[in-house]
Formats: structure tokens, C-alpha cells, sequence
């Protein structure tokens, strides 16, 4: 039932005309009346040519949940290996081994990478890297464990659900046989939580026009259900600005809300836009930053049951990330030392950013910056005092 | 001399005591719930065409959100150029010298005369530069230097006229209010005069660089030596008088409080109602990176505070038909978004740019990547000429309802009479584009 426009706040009054004039008003009474949205509506709003109030519904549910309240962190990166096996078309990281470039950490060397950030307040460290068969499953207990004693208080988010399907591969060679064991023995080596990567776009098509050695949009998503069931958390993400279609996407977005409905297990959504350079997907465009704001709009207003949406700056660079931030995110990812895998897809943006420059961003975009763990815990809050418009931006304590 | 203006009056400099180095967004959703009766006056005021008083933009300024403003400046480009077309022009910068007197601590790219990389450009090393433009389907070269103390005005006529001659396609946008100031100075001639016989040889427009920061507190500390607020107003009155048009900037993001900012949309803002002769905005932040008085500038500000500022200008100045985005300083990606927060101009292609690219920040992009950058956004790319009318191969039938070419036929259709551009021009130039219908719509084609 939807309420009577006397009785609606006037901002939503106005929010509801201008959705009207923009050919959305029935998504509109929807979002103000907290209902899901169709797979109807997410291609509509795909393709709605007023990319602002798109932006603007989406802020309004960003606000609902969020207020002002913007999430950062203070992390780092670890690729462990480029040695891959799975030949995606967008991407530009992998190699075989013996190729040039080709590079695998031992334990040691990903501890080292840790010790060298031992002077930052880094609380998490975020593992991907290749698919790599010959990998044994004992390097990957070994790595989280190297990781843990380097720093033990860190927050270990590693491993795609692709790499999990491999790690439990190789973990049945040694005797393992469920997903459920693997992860209690990776958890119990210091396993905190699961990145989102390798979800890509789960339609069947696209799978096997670009990834097709890649484990199936279902694989993925049973994978998902397994960490979740662990007790672990992960994030989700797509990568979209390729050979996809809206309706492609939208399936993809309602695969997630339809997991997420049964697990909740999901913490943050991030739509991953695709690089084109040095990839055999070259000649393909790559979204803009239109794209890119509307993706993050629809996944808001899409995603109705999971709490964050992230504006993930490295990969979409400030101004759009800055943007995003009345567009439906309500996070930036973090400090984020030494990205590899899109810098080598031509990334232009800086490797890793300070965390004042980050909470200036934030603030400049007028919004609260509050850093966080990996689990939304909060480690630092600008408090409404601090908050007002002129405070100069606290120093890390 | 200075023509007599109105005093923005009431905004004092102390009206802001937030300085630009710890000045930061207001906080979106608590601004817009503590302050909700007054931004949805002001929201209603701009919706309906209503004129925003410098208290009134300055409240925007302090207290509006991203979204609310991203709206109001959309709504207003949509007013202004209802059929979706965003303009570019084919253009390149040549900066004949880079010797200058002036001295200002924010300019990487200026040389003392006897420093040891100052230059003047020969003629053949511009001919090739131009015969690049020319293959290109260029239609205007954007000619500024420094202040050279003794290029005098018959030299830039002398230029102008031969470029002319060689190149009858390329416009000369030349020469900004500070440079026709100087030329006026060495010559030992009012301005008026320089003016007349550059327009004579053939200069077309004249570009709005060099405002700065049209308040004199803040000139005083930033471009001491450059010519001052009211005398660069008055060199954009006598363009204005003289038949040509030109454009008006704002270089922020450096000392200037908020509502100095303000402050200088106003003094543009009037000159605007008294002559009508300003094509477009353009407004940038600062660029610090190696400038000579690089410690004295705080850090450049943010993209946020940009977009802030570029969508504010479009909302205030409603008497300005085209605001220009900056994709030089701020990044294609930035480029892009501000097509959706008031702007409806990309600016030139810019096949050569020196001086902001001096301070760290070369942004040069191919015309492929502007027209993806417009398409993708939603809008319709085509090409202008100087004077802001669609010069474009695929609308050949509509160019002649666009603009006329040049100031000359302008004031032969008596478009310009009294000082002023009549409105008729503005009239159909807007009953163009409300009746202007996208190629992919005509043909049956959907987004």
C-alpha cells in the first residue's frame, strides 16, 4: 500500500514527481514504500535516459540505511600468484609459469609484504590472485598462517570463490572431501572472510563467450552458499562494461539478491567495471563513468537485502568514486596498498592512497567517513562535532 | 575609465569565514534535513526559472548537496538546450610566447624575457601547427601568450591576418581581456582602439581567460601584476561593444573564501545583462603542481568540490547559454559526469594545450574519445564553431539556423545593434534546438 501523497515528507513528495517526469514513477512508489523491484524494473532503469534521478532513487535508499555514514578501511593487497589456468578474455594479470612476469610468493615472501606495512594501521589484507592446479593445498594453510604470524591481528579477507573451488580440488587430493571441511581448516589457519571476485556475469553466454574455463555462474553462487554456511562473510561483485546485456546483468544482480535471501551472508555488493587494455577484449570500449554511476545506482536499488554498496575508487578512479557517493555507495575500499591485477589491465590510478587523503575525499564528497574493519565494526568515526563543515580531518591515532 | 558597476555589496569577504584550505562539502543528508525549507524554496525558485540573489547562491553553496545540485543544474541545462546535444570544437592552443612580465605565482608556464627556454614562435613553426589543425577540419586556434613587452598590437594584428588569409576556415580566439589590457599599455592607445584593429584583421572571438578570481583581495595575493577586476570586465565590455564575442572563466580552489566565489558569478553575471556577449563558462580549479609560488597554494582541491562548484555556476548564471566543461584539467571520466551536472559544451579537442599542462595536469584526448564520452553519457555529439552554433557534417542542412559565422555577418544582419547581441539571435538559436530531433531518434533507433 502506498501511502497517500499528503502524508508523504515533501522530500519524497518531490523525489516521486521528478521520478514521474523521468518515466519512473512506479519504481519510485517502490522504492519510497521499501518494496522489491521487478527484473522488469532493473532493465527500466537501465535504460531510463535520466541518469540523475536514477542516481537520486538510489541515493535515497543509500540514505535510509547509511545517512551520511561512508565506510573505509586501511588496507592492503596480496596477489600471490599470476599463474593461471583459466584464460579469461578480460583479463590482463595472468601468465603461465616460465612466461615472463610469471611470479608465485612463497609464505615467506607474502609475511614480508605483511611486515613491510607493520607502521601502517592496516586492519585487513586482501589475498586473490590466479588459479594455479599444481598449487598444493598445504601452500595455501601455510600462507594464511605466515600471513597470521607476521601480523596476527589482521583481518585475512582471501580467496574468490573460484580459488575456493581450486583449493578444494586440491585439498581432495590429499584426502579432504567436502567444501565444509576445507573451509573450517582454512578458517582455523586464519581465514576471516571471502572477497567477491570472479562472479563476472553468471549468464551461460557470456560465460562461454569469455571465461569459459572459468567454474559456471552456479558453481560460483553454490560456493557462495558454502562460505556462507561456514559462518564466513563475503562480499559479491560483477563485472559489467564487456559483451554483456542489461538483461544479463539483471539476471546476474537477481542470482545474488535470490542467495542472499537464503544465506545472508553477503556484506557489500561492488560492480567491477572492466579494463580493456592488455586482454584479448582490447577492442572493446569499456564502461565510462556514466556507466559506471548508473551500475552502482542499480545494484542500490536492486539489492535491497545487502547492506553495502562499494565504490570501489581504485578501479573507477576519484571523481567518479566522490560521485558514487550520491549515486548509492556508501564505501570506497581502502588504502590499498600495491594493486596489481587492474593496473596491469592499464588502471591509471595510483597503487595506494593515505588514509587522510581518503577521509578528505569522503568529506569533499559531504559525507561522515567512518573506517571500519573488514566486518563493519567501527575503527574511527568522525563524530557529528568533527563532522561540521571547516574541521580539519583528524590524524590518525 | 572603468566603467561604474554595481557592488555585489552585501557578500564581504568575511561573510565566509571558512577558507578554501579546511572548506569542505556540507554534510549531505544532515544539510538537506536542517535546512529543508530554505533549499526547497531555492530548489522551486531555480525550477521555475527564478534569478538566485548572491545571499541565495551562496546558501546553495554552503548548504545544498551533490544531488540537489547535480538536479537543479541539469534542469537548467535541459531548459537552455532541450534537444540533447552536447557541442566540442576541433581546435588546437598555440601559444606564440611564453615570455611574460606578469608574475603570477600560479602560472607554471610563463618565462622571464631573458630566461634561457623563452621563446616567439617563427611564422613557419605556427604554419605547421595550423596546416595540422587545417587536415584535422579544425575551426579555431586559440592563440595566447604571455605578456611580451614588445610583441605590440600590429604584430598580433599581422598574425591574425596572415593566419586568415591562409587558414579562411580557422577562427582566431584570441588574445584574453589581460593580454588586450597589456597591448593597450605598450601601445600607448585605449583598448578600444587595439580592439577595432584586431577585430579588422580578423580576429573572431575572444577567449575568457585571465579572469581568475574577479575580487580584488584575492588578485591582490594571487596576480598581483595582471590587470584588475573592473578593467577586465571593461576589455570584455569593449569586445562585447566591438561586435565580438567572447567567453568568461574562473580559476578557483586557491585563497578565495565561498563567497568570493559568488562574488565573481555576480560581477559576470551583470556584465552579462548589460552586453549579452558572452558565449560561455568555464570554470576549473586550480592546478598547483610546480608552480613558482607552489607553497603558498594549499592542495588542489578534490573532484567533489569541482563538480560542486561547475553545477553551481550553471544554476547561477542563467543568462549565460553554455557552460564548458573542463576535460584538460579534470580527466575524461570528470569530463563526462559534468555533462549531467549543467554542462553542455565539451570544449575544444585541443590537439595542443602548454599551460595548465605546465602544472602537472596534460589531459589531451583524440575526438573519437570525446564523441564516445558524449555518446555514452546519452547526449548527441557534433561539432561548433566559435560562436557556440553547430558546424557539424551531419547536420549540413541546419548549420545556417545555428550562429551566424562570424561577428562581421553578425553585425551585417544587424544581429548586434547598440552594443549588444539581439535577442532574436538567442531565440533561434533555442527554436533550433527545441526543434532539433537526434539522428538515432529519426531514424527509428532506441537507446
Amino acid at each position: 500500500m502506498s501511502q497517500s501523497d499528503q502524508k508523504r515528507p515533501s522530500r519524497e513528495r518531490r523525489l516521486l514527481r521528478r521520478a514521474e517526469a523521468a518515466g519512473l514513477g512506479s519504481i519510485a512508489e517502490k522504492v519510497l514504500a521499501e518494496e522489491r523491484l521487478s527484473l522488469e524494473d532493473g532493465v527500466a532503469l537501465y535504460r531510463a535516459e535520466d541518469l540523475l534521478t536514477v542516481g537520486a532513487l538510489a541515493n535515497h535508499v543509500r540514505e535510509r540505511i547509511h545517512g551520511d555514514r561512508t565506510y573505509f578501511n586501511v588496507n592492503q593487497h596480496i596477489n600471490y600468484t599470476n599463474y593461471c589456468n583459466k584464460f579469461c578474455s578480460f583479463c590482463s594479470f595472468d601468465r603461465l609459469p616460465g612466461q615472463p612476469g610469471a611470479y608465485q610468493f612463497t609464505p615467506e615472501q607474502a609475511a614480508e609484504k605483511i611486515r613491510e606495512q607493520l607502521h601502517q594501521p592496516v586492519t585487513e589484507v586482501h589475498m586473490v590472485a590466479g588459479v594455479w592446479p599444481k598449487i598444493p593445498y598445504q601452500y595455501y594453510l601455510d600462507l594464511l598462517k605466515a600471513v597470521k604470524a607476521a601480523r596476527p591481528e589482521i583481518h585475512v579477507k582471501a580467496f574468490t570463490m573460484v580459488e575456493l573451488d581450486q583449493i578444494w580440488k586440491s585439498a581432495r587430493q590429499v584426502g579432504r572431501e567436502s567444501m565444509a571441511e576445507v573451509l573450517a581448516e582454512l578458517r582455523e589457519a586464519g581465514l576471516g572472510s571471502c572477497p567477491g571476485g570472479g562472479a563476472e556475469v553468471f549468464a551461460e553466454r557470456v560465460q562461454l563467450e569469455g571465461y569459459a574455463h572459468k567454474i559456471s555462474g552456479e558453481r560460483w553462487l553454490e560456493v557462495a552458499r558454502e562460505v556462507h554456511r561456514a559462518g564466513l562473510r563475503s562480499n559479491c561483485t560483477m563485472l559489467h562494461g564487456h559483451i554483456e546485456t542489461h538483461e544479463e546483468r539483471v539476471d546476474h544482480l537477481d542470482r545474488l539478491r535470490r542467495l542472499q535471501d537464503e544465506t545472508g551472508g553477503f556484506q557489500t555488493y561492488i560492480p567491477l567495471s572492466f579494463h580493456p587494455e592488455n586482454n584479448e577484449w582490447s577492442h572493446l570500449p569499456g564502461p565510462t563513468a556514466a556507466d559506471e554511476l548508473r551500475e552502482l545506482a542499480v545494484g542500490r536499488l536492486l539489492l535491497d537485502n545487502i547492506p553495502h554498496i562499494k565504490a570501489y575508487w581504485i578501479l573507477m578512479d576519484v571523481p567518479v568514486a566522490q560521485t558514487a557517493l550520491a549515486f548509492g555507495a556508501d564505501d570506497v575500499d581502502g588504502t590499498v596498498v600495491e594493486e596489481r591485477i587492474y593496473h596491469d589491465a592499464g588502471a591509471t590510478t595510483p597503487q595506494e592512497v593515505a588514509r587522510d587523503e581518503l577521509i578528505t575525499w569522503i568529506r569533499d564528497a559531504g559525507r561522515l567517513p567512518v573506517e571500519r574493519d573488514t566486518l563493519y565494526n567501527v575503527v574511527w568515526s568522525a563524530d557529528e562535532a568533527q563532522a561540521q563543515v571547516g574541521a580539519p580531518a583528524p590524524v590518525a591515532g | 575609465m572603468n566603467a561604474p558597476h554595481e557592488d555585489p555589496g552585501t557578500l564581504a569577504p568575511e561573510h565566509g569565514a571558512a577558507t578554501p584550505s579546511t572548506w569542505s562539502a556540507p554534510r549531505a543528508a544532515l544539510g538537506r534535513s536542517e535546512h529543508a525549507g530554505e533549499l526547497e524554496r531555492l530548489e522551486d525558485k531555480v525550477l521555475e526559472g527564478g534569478r538566485l540573489t548572491p545571499e541565495e547562491g551562496l546558501f546553495l553553496h554552503d548548504h545544498a548537496d551533490l544531488e540537489t545540485l547535480g538536479y537543479l543544474a541539469d534542469q537548467v541545462r535541459r531548459r537552455k538546450h532541450p534537444s540533447g546535444v552536447v557541442t566540442y570544437i576541433v581546435d588546437r592552443n598555440v601559444n606564440p610566447t611564453n615570455v611574460c612580465i606578469t608574475d603570477c605565482g600560479f602560472c607554471a608556464f610563463y618565462r622571464r624575457p631573458k630566461a634561457e627556454d623563452a621563446y616567439v614562435l617563427e611564422r613557419d613553426e605556427i604554419y605547421a601547427k595550423l596546416d595540422e589543425l587545417r587536415d584535422m577540419g579544425g575551426r579555431q586556434v586559440l592563440m595566447q601568450g604571455g605578456h611580451h613587452p614588445y610583441l605590440k598590437s600590429a604584430w598580433w594584428g599581422d598574425l591574425i591576418a596572415d593566419l586568415r588569409s591562409r587558414y579562411p576556415k580557422i577562427n582566431a580566439h584570441a588574445l584574453s581581456a589581460p593580454e588586450l589590457d597589456h597591448l593597450s599599455k605598450i601601445d600607448k592607445r585605449p583598448v578600444e582602439e587595439v580592439i577595432a584593429d584586431l577585430r579588422d584583421a580578423g580576429l573572431g572571438s575572444v577567449p575568457g581567460a585571465g579572469a581568475e578570481m574577479l575580487v580584488e583581495r584575492v588578485r591582490l595575493i594571487i596576480a598581483r601584476k595582471k590587470t584588475d577586476t573592473d578593467r577586465w570586465l571593461d576589455v570584455h565590455r569593449k569586445v562585447h561593444e566591438a561586435g565580438l564575442r567572447s567567453s568568461a572563466t574562473m580559476m578557483f580552489g586557491h585563497v578565495e573564501t565561498p563567497a568570493e566565489r559568488i562574488e565573481h558569478l555576480e560581477r559576470v553575471r551583470q556584465l552579462q545583462d548589460e552586453t549579452g556577449g558572452f558565449t560561455a563558462f568555464i570554470c576549473w580549479n586550480m592546478q598547483p603542481d610546480g608552480v613558482p609560488e607552489e607553497h603558498l597554494y594549499p592542495a588542489r582541491v578534490s573532484p567533489g568540490v569541482y563538480l560542486r562548484v561547475q553545477a553551481l555556476s550553471r544554476i547561477y548564471l542563467d543568462n549565460i547559454d553554455s557552460l564548458q566543461t573542463s576535460f584538460v584539467t579534470q580527466g575524461m571520466k570528470m569530463g563526462q559526469i559534468t555533462l549531467r551536472y549543467g554542462c553542455n559544451d565539451f570544449g575544444g579537442s585541443m590537439l595542443e594545450e602548454n599551460v595548465v599542462s605546465a602544472a602537472g595536469c596534460a589531459r589531451l584526448e583524440g575526438i573519437d574519445v570525446i564523441e564516445r564520452m558524449i555518446s555514452a553519457a546519452g547526449f548527441t555529439p557534433r561539432r561548433r564553431n566559435s560562436w557556440y552554433g553547430i558546424d557539424d557534417e551531419r547536420e549540413a542542412a541546419d548549420s545556417a539556423a545555428c550562429a551566424p559565422r562570424s561577428a562581421v555577418e553578425a553585425a551585417s544582419t544587424k544581429l548586434f545593434e547598440g552594443g549588444r547581441w539581439r535577442d532574436e539571435w538567442v531565440a533561434a538559436r533555442d527554436e533550433h534546438a527545441r526543434n532539433y530531433v537526434p539522428a538515432a531518434v529519426a531514424a527509428g533507433g532506441a537507446q
